[in-house]
């Protein structure tokens, strides 16, 4: 029998994770358990991303959320430190005290911020950058601190001072070094960065030497050498990283001398049964501060216990592009131009504040090839450019023209993709190649959009710097196959919902068979009628079964309620913002009981009353409106509800009333026609109770005003919404809801919901732009046409029972209006009916006299 | 009202103008039936959704899908198929498609829900026997 090995990681940080999802993925689980011991109190997130911590919390950076693996023959176990290895033994010893025997070891221990020995480095206050729970800290701290230092100004230096700058504090950053971002740009680029960054009201001190962290117990400045002292309240260090190697080197493996666990090509240490990987592991003496370098050592070690044909680690790429503070920096390949045959070519705007050179070299034939460059304030062609370094690939006759804005004579870096070699690294940090990307959309692979290219292949998951390139190979590639992405709305009509909408509105139709006939084919179907209906309904707001309407509407529309699955409806009276009355909570429970109808408390604060025969319906709403109320759209692509918590009329937290706010917008979106379900949310303080960011639009408190979230969702596939615009008042809340939500009624696909909308139309920054900025000058277009849909809302329900052409859609029988649905039948569970289904059709014999009409 | 051409007459119990009751059971006006729209008739104790077409034809299939088990066919959409314009009706439920002349789903040909015989005599629609058998539908 094989007796399974044990396979023990030290370290859940990112290069862990990737490990052990290599593992998994390639089958090293059939042959070994694997134990994977973290210290930190959570799974393993995306360091990368970790500023946006602050703007989209813990969970959305989280790779296992749900803190197990699929595959049952690994364990992860949390706030696990490791103290000790014994080699000769293979056991580790945890800090509780616990031993663990171990055939394979792999240490993903990582790095640790570097604080310089300074006087005072241990007061309150004084912070590094590294976890979520250092990020947490800094924020409590920030709220009671003016001004921030931050130092040193590398790229990680940047990154703290961006997060202080937007916590809100007055930022200084401080660097030794005579520019900053030292080791990835040269002196022109430090100085276009600095005075970026300046001007966005941040202090830069390059050559300054930090001698003291000044205060009693808390931090009040920061002594600098043959300079003013600065008056601080909180200090940030990000002066470098460290390996974390102590455990190795208390174990006797061989240490690199900067530092770094010392490893051969396949990434394995001194002791052969201990390997190393991601920034604690330093390949042939130099360790790796980036993650790219990580997941390929990851890779090399699953390798290799694989046993099969090993590979290795031979460098790494250490280019990198970055958004700081919104100035895009980017330097790749040999940026500092060492290669003796390399030549310069520059380009300077120091009114836009752009900076962009490329080195080259000239090749044999006389042509040029890449080396490598630095781009600042516009790094558009940093996805196209990085690949081309090392490719051997002759650059075109002046290749300045890579670099050169295209109203001078630039090449689009677009059209450049099909310069590209095949075996062109894309992604960096995935290591995908332009043929791997191609292959996955080819008909072998299955693929047919970039998103599923990234993530069939990782590529573009990452930083996301390599994206447009993805996309842009995708598109070429279908192009170049001579397919088109079909986005027809379905057979009969050849154009997508946006223009479908655009239309019918510029056509001002209202009747589907005027849109048919002037624009598409055939008699329609169930795809594209009940897109036209939301289209019109939409433009027009009338009421959905107004004549031939009627027969446009989907299921649920079409008999105002929610079919369930035995033909009955489910009635939800609305409830705006989740408020109501003893008495009204009395009236729903009446008709229930009335009609027999199964009660159920639903997800959106609800109450959903299933079973109701539809000959009933009309009834059942006439109790409601007898009774104040309205039934309500929990069906259909419309606004469904807005959430709330209870907000500070009662909650101790709360610093806005949330709930006055939930009903406000429920009741001017109410009846929103939609491409797809629109839900919103109301918390009243940053406690979140309403889980408003779940929702398509979700408003929290601040002291100020209110934060808007826009484009999230539950569901199957969940997203978090993002902010779009903090501390509005009333007025500007509903302002640019009332834009952000025409805007996507207008633009959105059918059944696209808002995050995914908003990813295709250009993601936050873009809706940003046309909702805030108002740059499409669109903003009083589309609140006026919230207005008119406001203005024109009316009870749908009591207009139907008050009509007697509607009410007459509502028979069991054209020609036995008094004779009950004989499929219909139910059994009874835990007190209440439930539905049952027959097994084929249910003759009532005819015996049962029937009248003619 | 003479404009509405009759679908199909019953063979089996003879029609004459004006002699509707003869041909089966009288379920509504056709004005009652909207244009791409179905309504559901209790015909001999069965429960038949009878649909009118854009051009005013009419059909009559079983009310019931056998793939959600619930008797709500009448209540989907109406449409056409492809450049033959097969007319279908959309379940409500899980949307397949049921081509109105024959029955057959159009999603899955296997599925055949019974037809009905119907015509309109004297703008009054008029449901007849149950078709044994399903035959191919010429155009
Ligand atoms: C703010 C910030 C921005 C960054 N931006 C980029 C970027 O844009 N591009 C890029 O490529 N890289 C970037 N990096 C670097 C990147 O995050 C690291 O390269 C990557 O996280 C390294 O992965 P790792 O698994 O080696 O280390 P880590 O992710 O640090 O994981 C190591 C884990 O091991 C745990 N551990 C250590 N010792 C023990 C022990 N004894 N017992 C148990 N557990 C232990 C640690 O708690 C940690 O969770 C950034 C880093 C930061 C902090
Ligand atoms: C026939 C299909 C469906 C019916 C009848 C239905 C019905 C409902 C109803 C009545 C509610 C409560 C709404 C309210 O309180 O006003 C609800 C909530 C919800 N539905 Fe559905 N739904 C259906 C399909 C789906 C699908 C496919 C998804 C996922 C993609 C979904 C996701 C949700 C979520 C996340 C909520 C909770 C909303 C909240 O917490 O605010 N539903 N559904
Ligand atoms: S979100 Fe804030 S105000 Fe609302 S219930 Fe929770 S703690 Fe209270
Ligand atoms: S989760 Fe599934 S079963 Fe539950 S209500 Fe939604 S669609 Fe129906
Ligand atoms: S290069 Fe970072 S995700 Fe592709």
């Amino acid at each position: 029998m094989n007796q399974r090995k044990q396979l023990v990681v030290v370290g859940h940080g990112m290069v862990g994770h990737r490990f052990v999802q290599a593992a998994i993925e390639r089958g090293l689980t059939e042959t070994h358990d694997i134990t994977i011991l973290g210290e930190e109190p959570r799974p393993a997130y995306d360091r990368v991303a970790l500023t946006s911590f602050f703007e989209r919390g813990a969970e959305a950076l989280s790779f296992l959320p749900g803190g197990a693996y699929d595959d049952p023959r690994v364990a992860l176990r949390l706030g696990a430190e490791v103290v000790a290895i014994s080699p000769r033994q293979r056991v580790i010893t945890l800090a509780s005290g616990e031993d663990l025997h171990y055939d394979e070891l792999v240490l993903a221990t990582g790095a640790f911020p570097f604080v310089p020995p300074v006087p005072g480095k241990d007061l309150k206050n004084v912070f590094v950058y590294r976890t979520i729970e250092d990020l947490e800290a800094i924020r409590a701290a920030s709220r009671k601190a003016k001004v921030g230092a931050v130092i040193g100004g590398g790229l990680l230096g940047l990154e703290a001072a961006n997060a202080l700058h937007q916590l809100g504090l007055e930022t200084h950053v401080v660097e030794l070094a005579p520019r900053l971002m030292a080791v990835q740009i040269d002196d022109a680029a430090g100085s276009t960065l600095n005075r970026h960054i300046e001007t966005l009201g941040l202090r830069v001190h390059t050559g300054a030497m930090t001698e003291a962290v000044l205060g009693k117990d808390k931090v009040t400045g920061l002594a600098l050498k043959d300079r003013n002292p600065l008056d601080v309240d909180l200090v940030v260090f990000s002066a470098g990283i460290r390996p974390r190697d102590a455990l190795a080197r208390a174990a006797d493996l061989d240490i690199a001398e900067r530092g770094g666990i010392l490893v051969d090509e396949h990434c394995r240490t001194s002791d052969e049964h201990i390997w190393a990987i991601g920034e604690c592991a330093a390949p042939g003496g130099r360790m790796y501060g980036l993650v790219a370098p990580g997941y390929t050592m990851a890779e090399v070690v699953v390798d290799a216990l694989l046993g099969g044909e090993a590979g290795s680690f031979t460098g790494a790429d250490m280019s990198t592009k970055l958004k700081l503070l919104g100035v895009d920096v980017a330097s790749f390949g040999d940026a500092f131009a060492t290669d003796e045959d390399a030549l310069e070519v520059v380009y300077a705007d120091a009114v836009a504040g752009v900076y962009k050179k490329l080195v080259v070299k000239e090749l044999a034939s006389g042509g040029y090839e890449l080396l490598g460059g630095i781009l600042v304030g516009d790094a558009s062609s940093y996805g196209v450019l990085r690949p081309l370094v090392g490719s051997g690939i002759e650059l075109p006759d002046n290749p300045e023209g890579l670099i050169l804005p295209a109203a001078r004579g630039g090449v689009s870096t677009g059209s450049t993709t099909d310069m590209l070699p095949d075996d062109a690294q894309v992604c960096s940090c995935n290591n995908v190649t332009k043929a791997e990307i191609a292959a996955a959309v080819s008909d072998g692979g299955g693929c047919d959009s970039p998103a599923c290219v990234t993530a069939c292949t990782k590529a573009g998951s990452t930083c996301g710097s390599c994206k447009t390139v993805v996309k842009k190979i995708v598109e070429d590639h279908f192009a170049s196959v001579g397919r088109v992405v079909d986005r027809s709305l379905c057979e009969h009509f050849a154009m997508t919902r946006q223009e479908l909408f655009e239309v019918v509105a510029v056509h001002g139709y209202n009747r589907f068979d005027d849109i048919i006939e002037g624009h598409g084919r055939g008699r329609g179907c169930d795809i594209c009628k009940p897109a036209v209906a939301s289209v019109l309904a939409s433009l027009l707001n009338h009421h959905v079964l107004d004549g031939a309407n009627a027969t446009l509407q989907d299921t649920n529309d079409a008999y105002l309620a929610n079919l369930q699955k035995n033909g009955t409806y489910s009635v939800v009276p609305r409830i705006p913002g989740g408020e109501i009355t003893p008495d009204k909570l009395i009236v729903i429970g009446e008709v229930a009981r009335d009609y027999g109808l199964y009660t159920k408390i639903t997800g959106g604060q609800r109450i959903d009353l299933f079973g109701a025969r539809m000959e009933d319906l009309p009834a059942i709403w006439k109790r409601l409106v007898d009774a104040g109320m309205e039934s309500g759209h929990a069906y259909g692509k419309s606004l469904r509800t807005v959430k709330s918590c209870v907000g500070s009329t009662w909650c101790r937290y709360g610093v806005q009333d949330s709930v006055g706010m939930a009903i406000e917008l429920e009741l001017r979106y109410r009846g929103l026609r939609s491409p797809h379900k629109l839900k919103g949310g109301v918390s009243g303080c940053a406690r979140e109770c309403a889980e408003a960011r779940g929702k398509d639009f979700g408003v929290i408190a601040t002291e100020k005003g209110w934060n808007l979230y826009v484009g999230g969702n539950g569901g199957a596939v969940p997203a978090h919404a993002q902010l779009l615009a903090g501390d509005l008042s009333r007025e500007e809340l509903i302002c640019y809801l009332d834009r952000f939500l025409m805007y996507y009624i207008r633009t959105a696909d059918r059944l696209q919901r808002t995050s995914t909308w908003l990813d295709e139309i250009g993601g936050l920054e873009r809706v940003r732009e046309v909702v805030v900025d108002d740059s499409l000058g669109l903003g009083s277009e589309l609140e006026s046409s919230m207005d008119r849909h406001v203005d024109s809302y009316f009870d749908e329900w009591k207009a139907t029972i008050e009509d007697p052409e509607k009410l007459s859609r509502f028979v069991s029988f054209v020609n036995a209006p008094g004779t009950p649905d004989p499929h219909i039948t139910f059994t009874e569970e835990r007190g209440q009916i439930r539905a049952d289904l027959v097994d084929g059709p249910v003759s009532l014999g005819a015996s049962i006299p029937v009248g003619a009409p | 009202m003479t404009t509405t051409e009759a679908r199909r007459v019953a063979p089996s119990r003879g029609t004459s103008d004006g002699a509707y009751r003869d041909a089966g059971t009288a379920i509504c006006p056709l004005d009652r039936i909207a244009r791409e729209s179905g309504v559901a008739a209790l015909v001999d104790g069965e429960a038949v959704a009878v649909f009118r077409t854009y051009d005013d034809q009419v059909f009559a299939i079983s009310n019931f899908d056998p793939f959600g088990r619930a008797s709500v066919l009448s209540r989907g959409i109406v449409g056409t198929r492809g450049e033959e314009e097969i007319p279908f009706v959309a379940s409500p439920l899980l949307k397949q498609r049921f081509d109105l002349r024959t029955g057959a789903c159009l999603d899955d040909p296997a599925v055949v829900v019974p037809t009905w015989d119907v015509q309109v005599v004297d703008g009054m629609v008029v449901v007849g026997a149950r078709r044994e058998t399903i035959t191919s539908c010429e155009p």
